[in-house]
């Protein structure tokens, strides 16, 4: 293990090298690009011994890891915002097709109009296409976590998105502890043969039209429907909510560190109130954190790491007998709130001694959110709740409407 | 120039199959495998063939195959010969790309020029019906001139785009014109194109009897009267040299004229709706073309 | 169903079942006028290679497998000797094999 201080992107690299990927696509996009320029070089210069298919496009990058996995091979990719819903037919085909793919998204704010800048309603919108999400807090996180997507990916052959905040980890250097190649070697060996077959000697067709239900084949035996194919599926993301864990608690007994599974929490234990996020906004609510206790608020972070799988039945847990949950979404499903808040709602509904929920949306498009605006709206939050509020739209940080239109 | 009774007898296609009685792409697969020796790997989209492959969980065809999203087709085949190369597996197999004309020349041009232009190493095999054949016969950038589709009803305006032109612009080392209809020239172009490495394009003209509207009887009677008619020009262009092959190279030869495009026209009822003036323009548009490529063909270039 | 299982078809025959069902005609080829036939030897095929669907075994004639062939009729148009005719169904449904083949 050596220390190095890296970007949040080289760390996203040198995961993929450390994996020992077969077969990397991709296109350039702000914030990603520093990712694949760095593979490109080490694929250049030897240093990582894979293919290297400089894409034209996002749409082809995400086709190139579809069928390079098909084949058996271990993949990456990564982009960003308008990249990743260019690629979003193939981000479903991935997750369909059960392939054990591994693309790391820096998060950026979707255009229109253009911004290059962090949030994460780009991850976000593609939270139903069947893909594990794990949210990274800073590099050392997105280093270890990209290399435990591979564990888990392929025990589960459901691909895996690691998200992490462009620009805030993508483009700032950290000391970032690099395991050894060895460690990571004994952690994830080569990739098994894979579900799919592509053999000229036993042929198969793979992905054809399947009905809505079972059929029989050439011998008679009934087969799946689409519609069991689509519950197999969703199956092997619940397992997730098992299998994310087993691989943090593997990786730390190989590599000395883990990261708390699906769900972590920072002074959690006697609080009132829990201030909820995913992704490096955690951090910085660590902070807020040290500042309303010292006023004597009792608060604590609670932090998503795997937002699909939903760790709604870990989440109740955590927040059983809170008072409030002050939601902080780096996104918003428009018309309604941020989708973090409106998911841990629907987790809480049924369940005992639960908090009141309150969303608040902020750094949309790269607005900066300091600790002591992240304090303020935990100040406002526990205002309303005392004020007799139950529900409330989002509270949205920082929002300066003073500004003129045209 | 292989013979019908030296093809291979081994078949790939198998009866049964979903395709329409009389689609010419049956016809062509079954060679194209063949000189394949069903070594091979298909990255297939949405279209007709899709249908011809069959459903969950029978297949019709008995050789590898990986359905893919519509743009994707050669994306995909570049990422399954490079995935097949970083397995060690290159040479079991030849990948092969297989997309109708909309797959290929409209929503499949963008990864397909992609591919072109980094020479990634796969067969393309466009077989052209000249429509949306899938989904209910609407108009691609390769329908022709004068065709009703269901979403040109009077009749395209445009003359279709030149696809193998297009590709001959990568500078890839082989680029073919067939057609359906002559499946030993089919063979053949498959055939060379396997023992290159790089990115092979076949532009494979085939006939469709329900989106044209003829009796399925004439699939092969049709494809061979475009080519009488200069319609559809059979041709290679191997690392830059172009030659006419077939039919097309006797035609030439020959150097008479060529049989009238409107023959062909009364033959489906696509084009049942055109005026002589249409016919003449599309009559203009075909002897413009055949010229050119005799002239390339004596100029070998 | 196994948890990973996924949507991966085997190749086999009559996927899309007895096509031979869809036939409005079925051909018939003539022994005496086939050139394979009357020489004896594997020459010509061209109905074999021109098939769609693979219905046809090369032969001396060449044989047709009524259970899947559609009855487009390629085959009885490329013949160059026209050995082959299209008769019409006497109705929908499979044709029992008797009825077809040599004449």
């Amino acid at each position: 293990m050596t220390t190095k201080v890296i970007t949040g992107n080289e760390a996203a690299a040198t995961a993929a090298k450390l994996a020992r990927v077969q077969v990397i696509a991709a296109y350039p996009i702000t914030p990603q690009s520093p990712v694949v320029e760095t593979l490109s070089a080490w694929v250049e210069s030897g240093e990582l011994p894979a293919e290297f298919v400089t894409v034209e496009s996002e749409h082809s990058a995400l086709t190139v890891c579809i069928t390079a996995s098909t084949v058996g091979a271990r993949v990456f990719t990564a982009t960003s915002a308008n990249g990743l819903a260019y690629m979003n037919e193939q981000v479903w085909w991935a997750a369909g097709a059960r392939l054990p793919i591994v693309m790391c998204i820096a998060n950026r704010a979707m255009a229109a109009p253009w911004n290059v800048l962090n949030d994460q309603q780009d991850s976000m919108s593609e939270r139903d296409a069947g893909w594990i999400q794990l949210y990274c807090r800073d590099n050392q996180e997105i280093l270890d976590t990209t290399i435990q997507a591979y564990r888990i990916a392929e025990r589960l052959n459901v691909p895996v998105m690691v998200c992490y905040d462009g620009f805030l980890l993508s483009h700032t250097v950290m000391p970032v502890d690099v395991p050894s190649a060895e460690e990571i070697d004994a952690f994830l060996p080569p990739r098994t043969a894979p579900l799919q077959l592509v053999d000229a000697n036993d042929p198969r067709n793979i992905g054809p039209v399947t009905l809505a239900d079972p059929r029989a084949d050439a011998d008679g035996v009934v087969r799946p429907g689409y519609m069991e194919f689509r519950a197999l599926h969703h199956g092997a993301l619940l397992e997730a909510l098992d299998v994310i864990p087993e691989v943090d608690a593997e990786y730390g007994a190989a590599v000395g560190r883990s990261w708390g599974g699906l769900t972590w929490e920072y002074q959690l234990a006697d609080a009132d109130v829990a201030l909820v996020a995913a992704g490096s906004l955690t951090t910085q609510l660590t902070l807020a954190v040290e500042a309303l206790r010292a006023e004597g608020v009792k608060v604590g972070v609670l932090g998503i790491r795997a937002y699909r799988p939903f760790p709604a039945a870990e989440l109740r847990a955590r927040l059983a007998g809170k008072q409030l949950a002050v939601v902080f979404d780096k996104a918003l499903s428009y018309g309604y709130e941020g989708p973090i808040a409106g998911d841990l709602k629907a987790a809480l509904f049924t369940a005992e001694n639960s908090p009141v929920v309150f969303g608040c949306v902020c750094g949309i498009g790269g607005r900066d959110v300091s600790p002591e605006n992240l304090a303020d709206a935990a100040r406002r939050a526990i205002a309303d709740l005392d004020s007799g509020l139950r529900d409330r739209t989002p509270d949205w940080i920082n929002l300066r409407p003073e500004g003129g239109a045209r | 120039m292989t013979r019908i009774t030296e093809l291979p007898t081994t078949e790939y296609v198998l009866p049964g199959n979903r395709a329409c009685a009389g689609c010419g792409i049956g016809i062509a697969l079954r060679v194209v495998t063949k000189a394949l020796d069903g070594k091979m790997v298909m990255t297939v989209p949405a279209s007709c063939l899709t249908v011809l492959g069959g459903m969950y969980p029978t297949s019709s065809v008995n050789v590898p195959w990986i359905n893919v999203a519509f743009p994707s087709t050669a994306a995909a085949a570049a990422g399954a010969a490079a995935g097949l190369r970083a397995m060690g597996k290159a040479d079991d197999m030849t990948v092969l790309a297989m997309a109708g004309d909309g797959g290929t020349g409209d929503i499949g041009i963008q990864a397909l020029s992609g591919a072109a232009e980094r020479n990634d190493d796969f067969i393309y095999l466009c077989y052209d019906n000249e429509a949306y054949m899938n989904t209910g016969t609407q108009r691609s950038g390769l329908t022709p001139a004068g065709a009703r589709t269901t979403t040109t009803w009077a009749g395209k305006r445009e003359n279709p785009k030149d696809l193998p032109r297009i590709m001959e612009a990568h500078n890839i080392p082989y680029v073919a014109s067939t057609s359906a209809a002559y499946p030993t020239d089919v063979f053949d172009k498959v055939a060379k194109a396997r023992e290159i490495h790089g990115l092979r394009y076949i532009h494979m003209n085939t006939p469709c009897p329900s989106g044209w509207s003829f009796d399925p009887k004439d699939t092969v009677r049709l494809g061979k009267l475009a080519v009488e008619c200069g319609i559809v020009v059979l041709y290679e262009v191997e690392d830059g040299v172009f030659r006419l092959t077939g039919r097309s190279a006797a035609l030439a030869k020959a150097g008479k004229a060529l049989t009238p495009v409107a023959e062909y026209i009364a033959t489906q009822g696509r084009f049942k709706a055109m005026t002589a003036d249409a016919v003449a323009e599309v009559q203009a548009w075909v002897d413009k073309r055949w010229a050119g490529y005799v002239a390339r063909e004596r100029a070998g270039e | 169903m196994s948890a990973h299982e996924i949507s991966m078809s085997r190749p086999s025959v009559g996927e899309a079942g007895a096509t031979g069902d869809w036939r409005n005609e079925y051909p018939v080829v003539a022994a005496e006028t086939c050139v394979a036939a009357k020489q004896g030897k594997i020459t010509c095929q061209i109905c074999w290679a021109h098939c769609p669907d693979a219905c046809i075994a090369q032969g001396m004639p060449p044989v047709i497998d009524l259970t899947y062939c559609k009855g487009c009729g390629i085959c009885a148009e490329v013949c160059p000797h026209h050995a082959i005719e299209m008769r019409p169904e006497a109705a929908h449904g499979v044709c029992a094999p008797a009825e077809g083949g040599v004449k």
